[in-house]
């Protein structure tokens, strides 16, 4: 397995003084694992969580990126400085990616105030990527005051979001189904706002009715979740979902900055645990696996059982 | 920290984009996909892109090869992109033109710090191949810029 290895002190510094270059090359090494994300944690918890996260998730084709792309111009002359972190697919064939969000988002390329950065999500499910925690922590650490995170075009249960963003937008288009499919669980559950792009488009209407009719079936009628109309390619509503966005911005201000950084270390955490286990077991030879395969078809091995007996086991570690 | 415990798993990560007022994009969007298809993070860009917005997107992506196509001599201004790399800090970029470049002219981008030239009939192996290897030596680089005191 590959050592992991600790950030160097010139690009921690170059990190945080705000350099564009260094928080690039450290944004890959963490994609890459290179780093131990504990330890990077470690060195910069007590400058982060200033940053707010915006997420905007929703099916392929509804206008993400387009949004986003409108939605900086509004970012930028309220006077703050904005990344976007925009994940598109990997092929689950090579491993490559074509990273292609960034290209609606051209109009942003000279302005010092906007940083994007397209990321594969490199075969993760859940519409973000694994490494998507510490991306953020590196963005806020370098002084960035919003982050703008783009899901891949994603399905009713890309439900990723829910842990990562301060607040989550979720786009819907015209068209895209009747008034059962706005009433199954999954995605359409993690929304703050909701937004109907392409507005100017027949059966928008119609949209707006569905989503309003599943709001109005939900217990929490004080608390209900406003819908935007939006024509991103004229950037028509964008303010309107930058007030709402703003109003709910309030809430999230309140809340102590560090419980919501150990919400996502949470998960973080869970989720590198997983992926260190996942590699060491498959590097198993066979004759080890082998005891591992009879026990688990004689029945005498529970996983969960097991899991559990290893957390246990790290919570004696860590209470040493 | 040996050079063995930090080897390069990393994906490429290529930028295929054009600069000038050539519109031509076919052949671009080809080598896109077959780089994808060898396994690299490709960025694409539609034609007409200034130099600032390629050096722009190249610091912000971590780009370690930008692949620029040339069809309508667009490639004499390369030089210029070349020189603002290296101004910017970005010399560990390699950088790469296919497309048609007259014979006389090779040298030329040659000398100004392009590291390859491909013509057409160039084989899809022969591009991967060298793109993957000068990407290692752009991920070097950067390493030691960053990571060597």
């Amino acid at each position: 397995m590959k050592q992991q290895k600790s950030i160097s002190e010139k690009l921690f510094a170059k990190l945080q003084a705000g350099d564009v270059s260094a928080l690039s090359y450290a944004i890959r090494a963490i994609e890459n694992s290179e780093f131990e994300s504990a330890e990077i944690y470690n060195r910069i918890k007590a400058d982060i969580g200033r940053t707010a996260v915006i997420g905007f998730t929703g099916p392929p084709g509804v206008g993400k990126s387009t949004l986003i792309n409108a939605y900086i111009d509004c970012i930028r002359s309220a006077d703050q400085r904005v990344a976007v972190v925009a994940i598109d697919p990997s092929s689950p064939i090579s491993g490559g990616a074509i990273l292609g969000d960034r290209l609606r988002m051209a109009a942003h390329i000279d302005d010092p105030g906007v940083f994007i950065r397209s990321v594969s999500n490199r075969g993760h499910l859940g519409g973000l990527c694994a490494a998507i925690s510490g991306i953020i922590n590196l963005i806020d650490v370098a002084g960035w005051d919003v982050i703008l995170l783009e899901t891949v075009g994603a399905g009713q249960s890309d439900t990723d979001l829910t842990d990562i963003a301060d607040i989550k937008v979720v786009i819907q288009a015209p068209g895209l189904g009747d008034d059962i499919q706005a009433i199954k669980a999954g995605i359409l559950e993690i929304a703050d706002v909701f937004v109907v792009n392409k507005a100017d488009m027949p059966l928008a209407d119609r949209a707006m009715r569905q989503l309003q009719a599943m709001i109005d079936l939900r217990d929490d009628k004080n608390n209900r979740v406003p819908i935007v109309k939006t024509v991103a390619t004229e950037g028509v509503g964008v303010d309107l979902l930058k007030a709402e966005i703003d109003l709910r911005s309030q809430k999230w201000k309140v809340v102590d900055r560090q419980a919501r950084v150990k919400k996502r270390m949470h998960r973080l955490f869970a989720r590198e645990v997983g992926r260190l286990m996942e590699r060491k077991l498959a590097s198993m030879n066979q004759s080890e696996f082998s005891q591992v395969y009879e026990k688990l078809i004689l029945g005498d091995l529970k996983l969960n059982l097991l899991v559990e007996r290893m957390v246990e086991e790290l919570q004696e570690i860590l209470g040493d | 920290m040996h050079e063995s415990e930090v080897q390069m798993e990393s994906p490429p990560r290529v930028l295929i984009t054009k600069i000038g007022l050539d519109g031509h994009d076919r052949g671009s969007r080809i080598v896109a996909a077959y780089l994808r298809d060898a396994g690299m993070e490709v960025i694409y860009t539609p034609p007409w892109q200034t130099i600032d917005a390629v050096v722009g997107i190249s610091r912000q992506e971590d780009i370690d090869i930008i692949g620029l196509s040339s069809l309508a001599t667009d490639h004499l201004i390369i030089p210029e992109l070349m020189t603002t790399l290296t101004n910017e800090g970005l010399d560990a970029v390699r950088v790469v033109v296919g497309g048609i470049i007259p014979q006389n002219e090779i040298q030329k981008l040659l000398d100004s710090g392009v590291s390859k030239v491909f013509g057409p009939g160039t084989l899809r192996e022969e591009i991967i191949d060298n793109v993957k290897s000068l990407a290692l030596s752009a991920q070097k680089l950067k390493r030691q810029k960053w990571e060597e005191a």
